[in-house]
Formats: C-alpha cells, structure tokens, sequence
C-alpha cells in the first residue's frame, strides 16, 4: 500500500509523522523487512557535512551614491576577488577564490587560510566584511571606485548557490608515489601510507536515494542550516555512472545544484576550509528528507555502509593524468573501520567528510519535521536519470597551436 | 626516586657522530624514547627525547649532555585542538604519527590525546578549519 505525499505532509501537520535518519533505517529495514519498514517509516532524513568547492554566494549590494556599475568592474570582498560579470550590484562570490595577494603554492606546500568560503562563513557569522570595488564609470552610474564595510543583513538578497553538492559516492585517494602528496582529499603518504575517503555514506542523499526518483528540482531541503532547496541537477551529475546489483553506484555519480537564504542559514552548517598544498574552500552543510512512498523506496533508504562501495584510485599518478585506473573497490563500512587493505598492504584509513555532522543535520532535519514546521515537497522536474544516457565527459582538446586549427 | 622527562636536544656538528643516546642507556641506566630526531640544515642534530629513571642518573646524564655540547631544552610547546572549531573531519587522524588524534568509533569523533603528542605540528598546517593550535 502505497504512501502519497500529501498524506505524509498531512501527517506532519497533525504531529503523526513517523521520521527516522538514513542510519536508524537501517536496522528499521533489516528488522522489518522492505515492506514492513514501507508501512511503519513516513521520512528518512539523510545529512552530509564535507567539503563542497562549487558553491557560493549570490548577493545584491543596493546601490551606493553616487551609483556606480560594479557588474562590468571588479569586486572583493576582504581582498577576496568575486564575479562582477552581472548587473551594476549584482555579484557572486565562489568559495574557492584566493585574495591575488595570496602566495598560492609558491612556497610549496602553500596553507591558503582565507579564501572565498571563509568569507562567506564571516558573512554569515555577522562579521562585518570589507567590499571594494573599481569600475570604469558610465553617465548613469559615474562612481568609479567604492569602498565599505559591509554586513549580511545590510545586503538585499544574499542566496547561497552552489553549482555541484552532495555528491553521489566518490573516490578513495591513495599515493603509489615516493613521496608525500597534497590534494583536494587531504594530505596522502607515500606508498599506500594513506586512504583518504570523502562521503557520509548511508547518511548521504543521494545514497538513499539512487536512482533519484524523490529528489528533484523544487525538493525542500536542509542547507546551511536553513531551509533551501534543490534547483537543478548539479554539475557533472552521471546518472550512467557505473551501479552495483543493487542499483547503488559503486563512484561518484549524481550531484545536485542547490540553493538557500544565507540570512536564514549559520556559521555551524558554512564553514571556510583551507586544504594544504590545494586550497581554500567551503564545508557545507547538507540534508534532504526522503518521503517513504513505497517499498522500494524503503529498501533504498535501509541501505548501509557496507552495501556501499567506493573506489581506490591513486592521486599520485591515475588520476593528475586522468586515466580511469581503479585499484579495487571497498565499502564504507570497511574505510570506517580504520584500515584497508590494498596490494597486500594494510592502510590507514581516514575521513575527510564529518559523519557526527552528517548525523546532526539528520537528526535537526527530523526534528524540524516532526516539530512540524517543515513539510516535503514533490519534484517539479526530474533530475535526468540513468536512462537520459548522461555521462559527464572530458575536456574538449582542440589546442589552438595544432595543425588544422589555426583561425 | 623515578621521573621521567621529555626533553629538546640540540647537538652540535661536533657532537653528531658521537653515541650519545647509546650512553644514557649503558652508562647511566635509563630509558629512552626518541619521539623525533632530524639533522637540520646547518648540520645541527635535533632530536625530541623521553628519558625515564632514576633521579638522580638523570641528573647525572643531564650533567654527561651539557660536557658533550648538547644544549637542552624542556619540552615546553604544546599543541591544542579547540573543540569549538573542530568539526570532526577526520583529516589530521591521518597525518599524526603518533595516533595522538584518533576517530573514536562508532561516533566517528576526532578524539586527541595530548599525552601522546610529540608536538611534530603537521596537524596545525593539515587542519582545513584551523582548530589544532600550537602553543609555546
């Protein structure tokens, strides 16, 4: 007997909810079944803290006096450049942007302290932030440079969006190298002397949901501790990306582009990260709540952290030269266990991604629901699924120096 | 009466290709623990010791070091991790050498256990939200 939403989001209006977190579904559905977890469980809310790098902040500054065109200028917010490609006062600020001043790796490896994303926690935490901008003065906006402390209540919108979050799965990195190496996933030993996994697991969203038939365009969702909301398929998301028996991806595969109110969100869900030898970032707070329609949907949401498996890739060599090598394969539950064994070798493994966040944004969403004050909503677009046949794809490669391809 | 120190050696050139630790084992009975030990660039031999014992030969191994040259320093730096900032990553688990930071399972929590730090520092720089910090 299938659930519709409107009955669920009934159920929380009366308090009758039943909400459990993607971890407590698992022993509901190995307990009960698929079909008696079906019956019993209305939401599973899944959560995921870790570093997202394509995410930002989209803000309207108002108009200074005299106005001035800032869109067309230059724009940094305490030394941090943003984009200024959009109208007078309209400007986007990246999370991985550097101040120009930042010595980047030229003392390898570099620290990269401040950067985009701990701007935006600044914002958010009610810091005040130092914008200055240039631009080149027109008749209707004569002001050619500007420069003010700002705060985030001061601004008109200021929306966190974040082209690519809560990716589906995603590699484990090792080093097959002589020396010590400095990526994106943290800082690995030489041969094999560290595995560096990033992922919530049987926490995660789109874990629970693998096949993306909840989770679409318009579904309500925790961010940054607020309420946001998924608005597009996110960049590189491959629905195609290889699955297991179970339909469960076994790499990175599905991503999502969300987006939220900063003013609503906090610094304990957006925080600045610096990646030594890499660069700076953002760490991002994510959760989204999966309605329990029907069985299947029960049977995915119960999945665990040894159902999921990941793949070892070598940070060293494969994957700088983008070959596709994988190593082997392991599950979560084997990386949580502390070691992996790979080529005969025991390695340590290490996370990168909080899983005691991960579950606090499970549990605050499930609250948030049971409270009732939050209530699901029902995609208005499907993310492309497996049978759209999308698979992310390289880099085109047309040099502008090789033969044939001189203008 | 048994102590147990943890001390900064400093060897000059002179001293570097002299067994001095070998010595404060056989001649004055003690046990020793290397935690670190490097030869920076100007050819001074640095090396971090834990010596346990008896009082007074580690008073007497003290008086051996400083004939030899060796400067001594207490281990007086300590490193930190501010709770408030820590978020449970994980990420300096994998660089400490001395599993002096530990997930604890299953929360998953980054657990640190200041004594046993050796104060190598890599945690402070691997730290993507700044939480471990060095103290002198």
């Amino acid at each position: 007997m299938a659930k519709t939403l409107e009955e669920i989001n009934e159920k929380i209006r009366t308090g009758k909810v039943v909400v459990v977190t993607a971890e407590e579904m698992v022993d509901v559905v190995a307990q009960k079944g698929a079909k008696g977890a079906a019956e019993a469980i209305d939401v599973v809310t899944t959560g995921t803290f870790g570093p997202m790098c394509s995410s930002g902040v989209m803000m309207n500054l108002g108009h200074s006096s005299p106005r001035m065109k800032i869109g067309g200028g230059q724009v940094k917010l305490n030394r941090v450049p943003g984009y200024a490609g959009l109208a007078a006062v309209d400007i986007y600020l990246g999370a991985t942007a550097l101040p120009d001043e930042d010595p980047r790796n030229a003392v390898f490896p570099g620290e990269f302290r401040y950067g985009g994303g701990h701007v935006i926690e600044d914002l958010v935490a009610r810091r005040r932030v130092l914008l200055e901008a240039e631009s080149y003065g027109t008749d209707c906006y004569p002001r050619r440079e500007l420069a003010t402390w700002l705060t985030l209540d001061e601004l008109n919108e200021a929306y966190i969006f974040n082209p690519r979050n809560g990716y589906q799965n995603y590699n484990i990195a090792v080093n097959l190298s002589q020396k010590t190496i400095y990526t994106y996933m943290g800082t690995l030993r030489a041969r094999l002397g560290s595995a560096n996994y990033c992922s919530a697991g049987q926490l995660s969203p789109l874990m629970n949901d693998p096949h993306y038939h909840t989770i679409g365009v318009g579904t309500r969702i925790f961010l940054g501790g607020g309420v946001g909301y998924v608005v597009w398929q996110g960049t590189q998301h491959s629905p195609t990306a290889p699955r297991n028996e179970k339909g469960i991806p076994t790499g990175g595969a599905g991503t999502l582009a969300v987006l939220g109110d900063l003013k609503q969100m906090s610094e304990r869900w957006l925080r600045g990260a610096s990646f030594r030898g890499y660069g700076a970032t953002l760490i991002v707070g994510l959760g989204i709540p999966i309605p329990v329609l029907d069985e299947q949907t029960a049977a995915e949401t119960g999945v665990s952290d040894a159902d999921i498996l990941a793949p070892v890739v070598d940070y060293s060599g494969a994957y700088p030269e983008r070959k596709p090598d994988v190593i082997k394969h392991v599950s979560y539950a084997e990386l949580k266990s502390g070691v992996i064994e790979v080529n005969g070798k025991f390695v340590p493994a290490t996370p990168l991604s909080s899983y005691p966040r991960a579950k606090e944004i499970a549990e605050t969403l499930k609250s948030w629901i049971a409270g009732g004050g939050f209530e699901l909503t029902a995609p208005v677009a499907a993310l492309p699924q497996a049978d759209s046949g999308l698979k992310v794809r390289p880099m085109a490669d047309h040099p502008p120096q090789a033969p044939g391809n001189e203008r | 009466m048994q102590v147990s120190h943890r001390i900064v050696l400093h060897f000059p050139p002179t001293a570097t290709d002299q067994p001095v630790i070998f010595r404060l084992s056989r001649d004055y009975g003690l046990v020793f623990n290397i935690l670190r030990a490097s030869i920076t660039p100007e050819e001074e031999g640095l090396m971090v010791l834990e010596l346990s014992g008896e009082d007074s030969d580690y008073q007497r191994a003290i008086g051996y070091l400083s004939e030899m040259g060796v400067r001594i320093q207490p281990l007086v730096q300590d490193i930190r991790k501010n709770d408030e900032k820590c978020v449970d990553c994980g990420a300096c688990v994998g660089v400490c050498p001395t599993e002096a930071l530990v997930l604890e399972r299953p929360s998953m929590r980054v657990i640190f256990d200041p004594e046993e730090c050796v104060v190598c520092g890599e945690c402070v720089p691997t730290c993507p939200v700044a939480a471990m910090e060095l103290r002198f």
